[in-house]
């Protein structure tokens, strides 16, 4: 691979170049329309394959850089790079991507619109992975929102005007605010690139710099640039707009949301807010320990509550996505150095990231299926003895859950038990009180299983029940395989970040 | 670059030929009046590409002497600022007269009105004398009048009748104040530099309330709070391309005149009333944001929505700094190119075949399958007005958040919210107007077709949208122009600090 | 006082002419004409008019310059100007006469015309108070019977008696105002008078007089509060009288009396220059300034009659060109001559409009102006020249009057005293006065038509005189220094 090729711009843009593709011609059918955007979604997946190849996990700093001068009068470069996070975020885009479309397959209204509206998605939060600037980067994360504003608005449920517009604003109102800290920020330093940033911050000259803006200033960008992030994962107590609108989203949409763009959040936090502000991050990393645990404990506890299967899987997400800052917030909040623990959380908050899109978008998908064959129907009373019904799906939707719960062989454990053994290093008590959520989980979900799988067929399974389909075979199988896989051999992503996160520890600013 | 007085002469005299025109048939009014716009456009972006900056300050165009006996000389001069809302005019004219193609009623006056306006416009964005533009100013007044009074819908002769009072009395302010300064100056010259030297020697209460006079007067009609109310109601009362001129390039004359006169000429007197002017600024970014968040008629929110745009343009000449200022004279342009947009969807495209803006009765219908092409241009640009990257707006407010930030860091906190209320509403119209959803309407009742987008249509909803996305890409096309202009000894005194 | 018969008969060359003139069109209407058509009869009267007008015009232009007889008259720049303002004036309006077809007695008001032109030139000039007052009451005599002249409606004849009844009160008011200053100063000379003036001290009888100087210029000018005469006038009188005390009147009214104030009673001016204001005729003359346009601009809000919203329009018009009085004894009567002519062609041609418009079906009411741009596309483009002439938009020639008056006004003291804040409320009123004449265009360019009514034809000469007009104003408003250059 020669090193001028632009490898990251192409995966970021071949999406777009698809959706493009589908605006120009108007007249396909919508059969053709999927399979042309299925492609150019797999493209992601090929080309980080490429990367794949050529990648140097033990590099330090960005391989496949790429850096144009943009805005001069704002010192803003088009720069994209790629180091062990982003490629794991590539990845996990490169395999949803092209599963929500096929999660799409049966939609017929408006086809070409809808793939369209995915592939503008999946080259938006691309973008977001791969930016090192930014301007470049909040471009990405701000257009994230307009595709997914209209797939849930217009191919969702009942609720979906007010789900749409409660998710766009909460969105777009924490990105006010971040604009405005990075406003503060490019003031103090006359830079918004990441690495330059985080560089300043690494030799203490940032936070000096910050104080020329005197007073209260510099706290005030902090939380700036924390509000725009804490809205996305979504951090408790700014979770509220995520429960509607991953329910309201149609099933493909909601994968993906689930998938990636809460990700996209997390992302923000390991590669802005940790490295450009350590010692505010330290600061308050008590009291945000205590809003993540929030979310860890509520998400789950709220689950329980839920009839709605798939408002049950979203209150699941805001339990999973938790666990990730709540690792994070930990190692923030350390005093003394204690590197075992500091890596084994930020190894299992990785591990989780990738692993809890897999499980959240699969079990997103079985509650679609159990949805579409119930005409629209989905709450926990509404089925019963699905089993015998639809053998093949009880089968790979039963395994999704116990991924998710956290089963040992599953990808799921890995995460949690590296992020529960990090933590207890850190902070005991946290650790504890989060069990309860592992708890909970295991409670619903469960519950999920006993309900609506086993016990005599009832309510939409009493009549016919069809099993899944082709397409929905190979929409959830590589989903199940990916899960035994990462189950087994997690070093297959560990390997791809342990250098990266050693290096994270040994740099981590202690007062 | 000498040939930019031309936009004015070729815009007059093309308001002239096209009365002519009109005697004949519509049909070669419009042409005449297209022909023309598209001229004076071409001159001003062939000018904008040739430009470069003179560190000096403004580059003279034409300097005659024309009323020696008050030291009035017909001078035109040109820097960066004056050639982007020159650009700016010659766009929104162009696109407004593909937006008018349908006027069938005294077509021939409907364009003469039209460029004469357009004419008057582009004379005061290079005026270097203050008479000369107080003059193109007052040239552009009556115009409107007639408009907004023959061609206009709702309530068209109170709109009118409002509009013009308010501009007029603005203007009335502006020439008390420069009036004053030219007779306490000694009365020797009107030159926009002279005034400005003989200004310097003025007393602090003399340039305050100089100060006072001259940007409140400016600041009218850029509708600044609380001054704004002929704003919503005069745009909403006007036809579809007046709207589009009137909220896109005059509301701008006013911010132009601040940042041109007001500022320069008496620096005392603005630091005095700065702080005055930044919660003005604010205010009318959030309250009528506020406002158009419940309005019931489409037309109003966009109106609202150009007074909450605007505010963040007075937000970047009250910060006083170059960074801010510049953010400002973009905001000038990008709101110019959105309003414009706005305007041409909601009057043209949808009210001319609806016959309805009344979001109620939009909301029953599915606009956007009945509508696709509205519906697609109206969504960019609703996302170019919410300030997404990627669209003008966005380099532009983040100058200015910038440059705010560096002056008060408070208001760039208030702005913030700013941002957010725009984004609030923007998507509610968005989705009541174009996306409402009732599933019983859509399932009984079976309307015939409108009638199809023109291509005349299309031609300006391409034009404005490329503009904007084109700036918004790569806004150094217009800033590399506008900050020289900014950092010209004629600021000085006005704009401190914020350098690169 | 030298008899320098030769001189005088050299300076008055032109009103020979216009005297002449009129003996000429009433002789031959008496004789060769009787019995010939009416139409004939029309246009012999005003052929013979307009020349003599225009050879009076250019004998002004030979004619000599500089004092004659011995300070009684003085042909200084100001007053050559006037006169050939005056008589400019007199001939647009000898113009649109033509539209009068009802007249019965054409000679005799082209000769009355040509009378009360001989007034406005003498009244232009004159520098010594007895001639002063006889070319007023020339004028204003004349005026008077063109006020009543239309025997065929009362309002005509309400009209004349009131403005006889008014004129003949500010006549006795400055009669006497002027026999109290010569029993003051023992002169009758205005260079004589001041002088003497400068050595007096101040005395009640002294203010008496300049009061009484002033109510009589009040009433000539129309201004509050001695204007109750003109809404009446105006709308009674026949188009071509109202047009003439509109224009030619009001200029030579107010050349006669700048020149009396300034070069006679300077000394006793006293200043408004500050908020320190000294006692003078300057300060009563800026009361009547404020109340003319007060009145003049919120009566025109309220009017339905259009030529009654030019009569409040003229009051107010008055009040600014007062300020134009009170700043040309410092920085000259420039900005003076050039807003009273300009504001005299477009009164002139705004009543011609509507002059031209009563010909053709009655034209009292605003809403009668309904539809004008489909009825006569020229009409409505010149009334629109001239309304927005009054208004004081630029590019025409009524803004720089306004301007230039302004900006002297402004000079006397900056905002720091009465003088400023006058202009001050004067371009405030101004916002007023746009309303009430974008009511006129209104009707004129946007309303429709009203039922029944057709095409206007223009007769010729009105046609040439209201688009002379129309171009002068543009060409005076993008060059003002055609005529400001004169000063």
């Amino acid at each position: 691979m020669s090193p001028n090729f632009p490898l990251l711009s192409l995966v970021v843009f071949a999406p777009w170049l698809g959706a493009l593709a589908l605006w120009f011609l108007p007249r396909l059918s919508p059969v053709t329309a999927r399979i042309l955007a299925l492609a150019f979604s797999l493209s992601t997946l090929a080309l980080s394959g490429l990367a794949l190849c050529s990648f140097d996990p033990s590099a330090a700093g960005f391989q496949f850089s790429e850096q144009h001068a943009w805005i001069s009068s704002l010192n803003v470069h088009y720069r994209l790079g790629l180091d062990g996070l982003s490629l794991i975020l590539v990845l996990l885009t490169g395999v949803l991507g092209p599963l929500s479309i096929l999660a799409s397959w049966r939609q017929e209204t408006n086809t070409r619109l809808m793939c369209m509206l995915f592939l503008l998605l999946q080259g938006a939060a691309l973008g977001v992975f791969l930016a090192l600037d930014f301007v470049p980067w909040f471009l990405f994360w701000e257009l994230s929102l307009v595709p997914a504003y209209f797939l849930i608005r217009l191919w969702g449920g009942p609720g979906a005007t007010r789900a749409a517009y409660q998710f766009v604003i909460y969105t777009v109102g924490g990105s006010a605010f971040m604009l405005l800290g990075f406003a503060g920020l490019f003031l103090a330093t006359g830079t918004l690139d990441f690495t330059v940033l985080a560089g300043l911050a690494a030799d203490g000259s940032l936070a000096s710099k910050l104080s020329v803006l005197g007073g209260f200033w510099p706290t005030a960008v902090f939380f700036g640039v924390l509000l725009g992030l804490a809205v996305k994962v979504p951090l408790f107590p700014f979770h509220t707009w995520l429960p509607s609108a991953y329910a309201e989203a149609p099933t493909g949409a909601s994968m993906f949301m689930t998938g990636v763009m809460s990700k996209m959040g997390v992302y923000g936090f390991l590669r802005i807010l940790w490295p450009l502000f350590p010692a505010s991050l330290h600061r308050f990393a008590p009291a945000l320990v205590w809003l993540a645990l929030g979310g860890v404990v509520f998400g789950a506890f709220a689950a329980m509550r839920q009839r709605d299967l798939k408002r049950m899987v979203a209150y699941s997400s805001v339990n999973h996505v938790s666990y990730c800052l709540l690792a994070l917030f930990a190692v923030c909040a350390l005093s003394r150095p204690n590197p075992e623990a500091a890596t084994g959380a930020l190894v299992g908050a990785i591990l989780q990231i990738f692993n809890h899109g897999i499980s959240a978008a699969a079990l997103f998908f079985c509650v679609g299926v159990l949805e579409s064959r119930a005409a629209g129907k989905r709450g926990i009373g509404d089925f019963g003895g699905v089993r015998s019904a639809a053998p093949l799906l009880a089968g790979l939707c039963g395994i999704s859950m116990f991924s998710s719960l956290g089963l040992p062989g599953l990808n799921g454990f890995v995460g949690e038990f590296l992020i529960f053994r990090g933590v207890w290093g850190l902070v005991p008590w946290v650790a504890a009180l989060s069990c309860l959520g592992l708890f909970a989980t295991a409670f619903f979900l469960l519950t999920f299983w006993q309900r609506v799988f086993h016990g005599p067929r009832a309510g939409a399974a009493e009549s016919s029940f069809p099993d899944l389909t082709g397409v929905e075979t190979a929409t959830l199988v590589p989903l199940v395989a990916l899960m035994f896989a990462f189950g087994i051999l997690p070093q297959l992503l560990t390997v791809l970040v342990n250098p990266l996160v050693s290096s994270w520890v040994a740099h981590l600013v202690l007062p | 670059m000498s040939a930019l007085p031309c936009t004015i002469y070729i815009s007059f005299t093309g308001a002239l030929l096209a009365l002519a025109a009109g005697r004949r048939s519509p049909g070669s009014a419009r042409l005449v009046a297209l022909v023309f716009a598209l001229l004076a456009w071409g001159v001003a972006l062939v000018a904008a590409f040739r430009f470069v900056p003179d560190a000096a300050g403004p580059v003279t165009l034409v300097d005659l002497p024309w009323i020696p006996q008050m030291g009035i000389r017909y001078h035109l001069a040109a820097d960066g600022i004056s050639l982007t809302l020159a650009v700016l005019t010659g766009l929104a004219a162009t696109a407004g007269i593909l937006f008018s193609w349908n006027v069938d009623k005294r077509t021939g006056e409907f364009f003469a009105f039209y460029l004469t306006l357009i004419g008057g416009v582009y004379g005061v964005f290079l005026s270097a004398d203050a008479f000369l533009f107080f003059v193109l100013y007052e040239i552009a007044i009556v115009p409107k009048y007639f408009l907004i009074a023959i061609w206009g819908s709702t309530n068209r002769e109170y709109g009118a009748m409002k509009l013009v009072l308010y501009s007029f009395a603005g203007s009335a302010l502006v020439l008390a104040g420069l009036l004053w300064a030219y007779a306490a100056g000694g009365a020797h010259g009107f030159g926009v530099a002279e005034l400005a030297q003989a200004a310097a020697s003025f007393s602090h209460g003399q340039q305050v309330w100089m100060f006072a006079l001259v940007f409140l007067g400016f600041a009218v009609l850029a509708g600044m709070f609380p001054f704004h109310t002929w704003a919503p109601t005069g745009h909403v009362a006007a036809p579809t391309a007046a709207s589009m001129l009137l909220a896109g390039v005059v509301m701008k004359l006013g911010a132009y005149g601040c940042l041109r006169v007001a500022m320069p000429l008496f620096p005392l007197g603005f630091a005095f009333w700065q702080p005055m002017i930044f919660w003005l600024a604010l205010i009318g970014i959030i309250y009528a944001g506020l406002v158009a968040l419940v309005q019931e008629d489409f037309k109003f929110v966009i109106g609202y929505s150009s007074v909450s745009h605007m505010g963040f343009v007075l937000l970047g000449l009250a910060a006083a700094n170059v960074r801010a200022a510049s953010g400002a004279v973009l905001q000038m342009f990008s709101h110019g190119v959105i309003a414009g947009l706005l305007f041409a969807v909601v009057g043209r495209m949808v009210y001319d075949r609806t016959h309805t803006r009344k979001l109620a009765d939009l909301r029953a219908t599915a606009l956007y399958k009945r509508m696709p092409f509205a519906a697609a241009v109206f969504v960019l640009a609703g996302m170019a007005s919410m300030g997404m990257p990627g669209f003008s707006g966005f380099p532009a407010e983040l100058t200015i958040l910038v440059g705010t930030w560096q002056s008060a860091p408070w208001a760039a906190v208030l702005a913030a919210v700013g941002v957010l209320v725009a984004a609030a509403f923007t998507l509610r119209v968005i989705q009541v107007s174009f996306f409402g959803h009732d599933p019983v309407a859509e399932a009984t009742v079976h309307p015939e077709p409108y009638a199809p987008v023109t291509l005349a249509e299309k031609c300006g909803a391409v034009l404005l949208l490329g503009a904007t996305i084109l700036i918004g890409i790569k806004p150094d096309l217009l800033l590399d122009l506008i900050r020289p202009a900014l950092q010209a000894p004629f600021f000085q005194a006005v704009l401190k600090g914020g350098g690169l | 006082m030298s008899f320098d018969y030769a001189g005088l008969f050299g300076a008055l060359k032109p009103e020979t002419a216009l005297v002449v003139g009129a003996l000429l069109v009433l002789g031959l209407d008496l004789s060769l004409l009787k019995g010939r058509s009416a139409g004939a009869r029309r246009g012999a009267a005003l052929f013979l008019g307009s020349a003599a007008l225009m050879v009076a015009g250019w004998l002004v232009w030979v004619g000599p310059h500089g004092p004659v007889f011995g300070g009684v008259l003085v042909l200084d720049k100001f007053a050559q100007a006037t006169r050939v303002g005056v008589l400019s004036l007199t001939l647009l309006a000898m113009g649109t006469a033509s539209c009068n077809r009802a007249g019965r007695n054409p000679a005799e008001l082209v000769a009355v015309m040509l009378f009360a032109a001989v007034g406005f030139t003498l009244m232009a000039a004159a520098q010594q108070l007895l001639v002063a007052f006889l070319s007023l009451e020339l004028a204003s005599l004349s005026l008077y019977i063109l006020a009543g002249f239309d025997k065929s409606r009362p309002e005509s004849a309400e009209a004349g008696l009131k403005y006889y009844l008014f004129g003949g009160m500010a006549a006795a008011f400055l009669l006497f105002g002027i026999s109290l200053v010569y029993g003051l100063t023992g002169s009758i000379d205005l260079p004589v008078i001041a002088e003497r003036l400068r050595s007096l001290p101040p005395s009640p009888l002294l203010m008496v007089a300049l009061v009484m100087i002033l109510v009589a210029f009040g009433f000539k000018a129309a201004a509050a509060p001695f204007h109750l005469w003109a809404p009446d006038v105006y709308e009674g009188a026949p188009t071509v009288a109202a047009s003439l005390v509109a224009s030619a009147s009001k200029l030579a009214a107010f050349t006669f009396f700048t020149r009396m104030l300034w070069t006679g009673f300077y000394p006793v001016a006293g200043s408004i220059s500050t908020a320190a204001v000294t006692p003078g005729w300057l300060a009563p003359l800026a009361a009547i300034a404020v109340l003319s346009m007060l009145i003049g601009n919120f009566g025109a809000l309220a009017q339905q009659n259009v030529r009654r919203l030019l009569a409040y329009s003229a009051i107010a018009h008055s009040g600014v060109l007062m300020l134009g009085v009170m700043a040309a004894g410092d920085y000259g009567v420039g900005p003076l001559f050039f807003y009273a002519s300009t504001y005299g062609i477009a009164a002139l041609g705004a009543f011609a409009v509507v002059g031209v418009v009563e010909a053709s079906g009655g034209c009292q009411k605003i809403t009668d102006l309904a539809g004008l741009a489909r009825r006569s596309p020229l009409l409505a483009g010149c009334l629109s020249v001239f309304i927005l002439s009054l208004a004081g938009i630029p590019p025409l020639a009524g803004f720089f009057g306004k301007f230039s008056v302004f900006a002297s006004a402004l000079r006397l003291g900056g905002l720091a005293g009465p003088a400023g804040w006058l202009v001050v409320l004067a371009i405030a009123l101004s916002a007023v006065a746009l309303y009430y004449y974008l009511i006129v265009l209104k009707q004129a360019l946007v309303e429709a038509p009203a039922e029944g009514a057709g095409k206007i034809a223009i007769p010729a000469a009105a046609e040439v005189a209201l688009v002379a007009a129309a171009v002068l104003l543009v060409l005076l408003g993008v060059r003002p220094s055609l005529m400001l250059g004169l000063f």
